[in-house]
C-alpha cells in the first residue's frame, strides 16, 4: 500500500480536529448528536425536540468559534512559514518577531476609538491591526539586518523590544479605556471572547486575499532561500517578491490577531514540524503550514476548553505552555546546525 | 556573445568599475584575473543587474541586458555564484530545477520538458547521482557542480561563473574548469569566469582580461596578459613566468620579495 500523502493525511487531522471542536466544550455533545443536527441543520428540516439545545449550541456557539479558530490558526501556520522563508530563519513567528504583538495594538488602538459592534467598527480593527503589523514588521527588519542577513540573535531581539514596547503601549490604552476591559484581557491573551459568526464573516475577505497571496509565493520563498543575489540572477523580481510576502503575512496576522487576540508559537510550531517532514519546498510547505496550523490550534483549543472545565482558559495560555518549551527544542537543534 | 561597453559602477564615492569593455564570443571560455577589489565580482554582478551600473551597457543579439527585467535577463544570461552557505535542506533536483524559473508561470509549475532540461544539466556536469541527495550533504565541489547545473538549466547562451574554484581541492578545482571549457566548445556557450588562480586562468582561458582597481589593465590571449613586469605591477610582488616543460601552457611563480 502507498504510503497516504501528507495533504490528505492533515487534512484527516484537521476533520477530526474540527469534530472534536464541536463536541467538546461546557456541555459534551455526543459525535451521533452532532452528526444528527449536522445532516437536520444542511437539509434544513425542523430539529426533533430532544436535538434543539445541541442544535443551538452547535450552529451559534461552537460552529462560529471553531471557524475562526480554525481559521486563526491557517493563518498563523500560514504567515510562520512565509516569515521563516523571508527571513531565512527558523525562528521567525509572527509572535516571536513581534508582529503580533505590533497588530495587538493596532486592534487596541481601534477598539478604544470605537468598540467592534457594526460592521465597519470590525472593519476598522483588522484595517489598523494590518498597518500597525506592517510598521512592526518594518521597524523589526531594520533592527535586525546585519548586512544581508537577520541573524537568530538579532532578530528575537529586535522582536523582544519592539514587542515589548508595543505591549507596553497596548497596556496603556487598555487601562485608559473605560469598561470591557476583562473582555480586552482574555482577547489579548488569545481567547475567542468574540462570538457569533460575525466576526468569522469579517476575517474572512482578508484571509482570503493574504492566503491567496502566500500560496502562490511558494516559488519565490524557495528561490529566496538562496539569497536575494542567486534569485534575482534566477529571474525573481526579488524586491517586489519579499514586499508581497511581506504584505500578505502581515495582513493574515493581523486579520488573525484582530478578532482571535495575540496567540503565540502555532507559526513557529507548525512549519517547523512539517519541514522535518516533507522537506524544504515552500510549494508543499505553505498549504500544509495553512491546514497544520488550524489543526493544531483547534486542538490547543479544545485543550483550553476542556482542562479546566468548565471553566475556560485563554487559547494563547495553551499555546505559549507548549510552544515556549518547543521554541527552546527548536533553539538548541538550531544552534547545533549552524544558524547562529 | 557578450558584448560590454563603458561599464562604470559607483560603490558611494568609489568607482568600483571605471568604464570596462570587454567581448566574449561564444564558444570562448574567457577569465577575468585582478587582485582582490579589483572589479571582478563587480562585473559579474553589475552585468546580472544586481547592483545597478552608473554608465554602460552589455549587449547580446542587439538587446541590452542591463534594461531587462530580472525574469527575462535571466533568459540570457545565468551565474554560477561560489558554492556558500546554500540553504541546506534543498534536495539536488529541487535546486536545480530553481534554474528553470525564467520560463516557469507564477504558480513555478514544473512541465516534463523542464524536468528533462534539468536531467541533462545534471548529466553534462556528471551529478545526476546526486539528485536525491540533500544539498546540505554534499562536498563544496559536488555543490559547485550542482551550481553549475543549476545555471545549465536555465539554458542561456552566456554563463557567468564568480570564482567558482576559489573553495575546491586540485582534483574538483581542475575537473571543474575541464567541464566549464567542455561546455564553451561543446555547447557553444560565451563563458566569462572571474578566477584568482592564475595557473588555472592561464591553462583553460582562451582569452584573459586582466583588471586593476576597476579598469581593464590588459586583455588577451594568456601569453599577452601574463608578462611578468605586468603581474608585479598589477599584484604588487615580483611574479615570475615560465613555460611549462611539458604541456603548452605558462606556469606564473610569485617570487621573493626583493630588498
Amino acid at each position: 500500500m502507498r504510503r497516504l500523502p501528507p495533504i490528505l493525511l492533515l487534512l484527516l487531522l484537521m476533520l477530526t480536529a474540527l469534530g472534536l471542536s464541536m463536541v467538546v466544550g461546557s456541555v459534551f455533545i455526543p459525535f451521533a448528536d452532532l452528526w444528527q443536527v449536522l445532516i437536520y441543520g444542511l437539509t434544513r428540516r425542523p430539529f426533533p425536540e430532544a436535538l434543539q439545545t445541541a442544535a443551538v449550541i452547535v450552529f451559534a456557539i461552537r460552529a462560529p468559534r471553531t471557524a475562526l479558530t480554525a481559521l486563526t490558526g491557517a493563518a498563523l501556520g500560514g504567515s510562520g512559514a512565509a516569515y521563516q522563508g523571508l527571513f531565512r530563519n527558523p525562528l521567525a513567528d509572527p509572535y516571536l518577531i513581534g508582529v503580533a504583538s505590533g497588530a495587538g495594538l493596532g486592534a487596541v488602538l481601534a477598539m478604544s476609538i470605537h468598540w467592534p459592534y457594526t460592521f465597519w467598527g470590525l472593519m476598522a480593527v483588522p484595517a489598523l491591526a494590518f498597518l500597525s503589523a506592517l510598521l512592526t514588521v518594518t521597524l523589526v527588519c531594520l533592527l535586525a539586518r546585519v548586512g544581508k542577513t537577520f541573524p537568530t540573535t538579532t532578530l528575537i531581539l529586535a522582536g523582544v523590544a519592539v514587542s515589548s514596547f508595543a505591549s507596553a503601549l497596548t497596556s496603556f490604552l487598555m487601562l485608559r479605556s473605560t469598561g470591557e476591559l476583562r473582555r480586552a484581557i482574555g482577547w489579548l491573551m488569545g481567547g475567542s471572547a468574540q462570538a457569533g459568526w460575525q466576526p468569522v464573516l469579517t476575517v474572512l475577505p482578508y484571509l482570503a486575499v493574504g492566503l491567496t497571496l502566500l500560496l502562490i509565493s511558494g516559488h519565490a520563498l524557495n528561490l529566496l532561500q538562496f539569497g536575494d543575489e542567486q534569485a534575482q540572477q534566477m529571474g525573481l523580481a526579488v524586491t517586489r517578491a519579499r514586499l508581497v510576502i511581506l504584505g500578505a503575512a502581515s495582513l493574515v496576522t493581523a486579520a488573525a490577531v484582530a478578532f482571535s487576540g495575540v496567540i503565540g508559537f502555532v507559526g513557529l510550531i507548525v512549519p517547523h514540524l512539517l519541514r522535518l517532514w516533507i522537506g524544504a519546498d515552500y510549494r508543499r510547505l505553505l498549504p500544509l503550514a495553512v491546514i497544520g496550523g488550524a489543526t493544531v490550534l483547534l486542538l490547543a483549543d479544545v485543550l483550553a476548553r476542556w482542562l479546566m472545565a468548565p471553566q475556560e482558559l485563554p487559547v494563547g495560555i495553551v499555546t505559549a505552555l507548549l510552544g515556549a518549551p518547543f521554541f527552546l527544542w527548536v533553539l538548541r537543534r538550531a544552534r547545533h546546525q549552524g544558524y547562529w | 556573445m557578450l558584448r560590454i561597453e563603458n561599464l562604470s559602477v559607483q560603490y558611494g564615492s568609489r568607482l568600483a568599475l571605471d568604464n570596462v569593455s570587454l567581448e566574449v564570443q561564444a564558444g570562448e571560455m574567457a577569465a577575468l584575473i585582478g587582485p582582490n577589489g579589483a572589479g571582478k565580482s563587480t562585473l559579474i554582478r553589475a552585468v546580472s543587474g544586481v547592483v545597478p551600473a552608473r554608465s554602460g551597457s552589455a549587449r547580446t543579439n542587439g538587446i541590452d541586458l542591463l534594461t531587462l527585467s530580472p525574469t527575462a535577463r535571466a533568459r540570457w544570461l545565468a551565474v554560477v555564484p561560489q558554492a556558500a552557505s546554500l540553504p541546506p535542506a534543498f534536495t539536488v533536483w529541487e535546486t536545480v530545477l530553481l534554474g528553470r524559473t525564467p520560463y516557469l508561470n507564477f504558480l513555478g509549475q514544473i512541465s516534463p520538458h523542464d524536468e528533462e532540461i534539468a536531467r541533462r544539466a545534471l548529466v553534462r556536469v556528471d551529478a545526476l547521482s546526486l539528485r536525491e541527495r540533500r544539498v546540505g550533504e554534499l562536498s563544496g565541489g559536488e555543490q559547485q557542480r550542482v551550481l553549475l547545473a543549476r545555471a545549465l538549466a536555465q539554458a542561456t547562451p552566456i554563463l557567468l561563473l564568480d570564482e567558482p574554484t576559489s573553495h575546491l581541492d586540485l582534483h574538483y578545482q581542475v575537473s571543474f574548469m575541464e567541464t566549464v571549457r567542455a561546455l564553451a566548445r561543446e555547447e557553444h556557450l560565451a563563458i566569462l569566469v572571474a578566477l584568482h588562480d592564475l595557473n588555472l586562468a592561464a591553462r583553460y582561458a582562451d582569452r584573459l582580461i586582466l583588471l586593476r582597481a576597476g579598469k581593464v589593465q590588459a586583455m588577451g590571449k594568456p601569453a599577452q596578459v601574463l608578462r611578468p613586469d605586468l603581474l608585479s605591477e598589477t599584484y604588487r610582488w615580483p611574479v615570475q613566468v615560465f613555460p611549462h616543460p611539458q604541456a603548452e601552457t605558462l606556469l606564473v611563480w610569485p617570487g621573493a620579495r626583493r630588498g
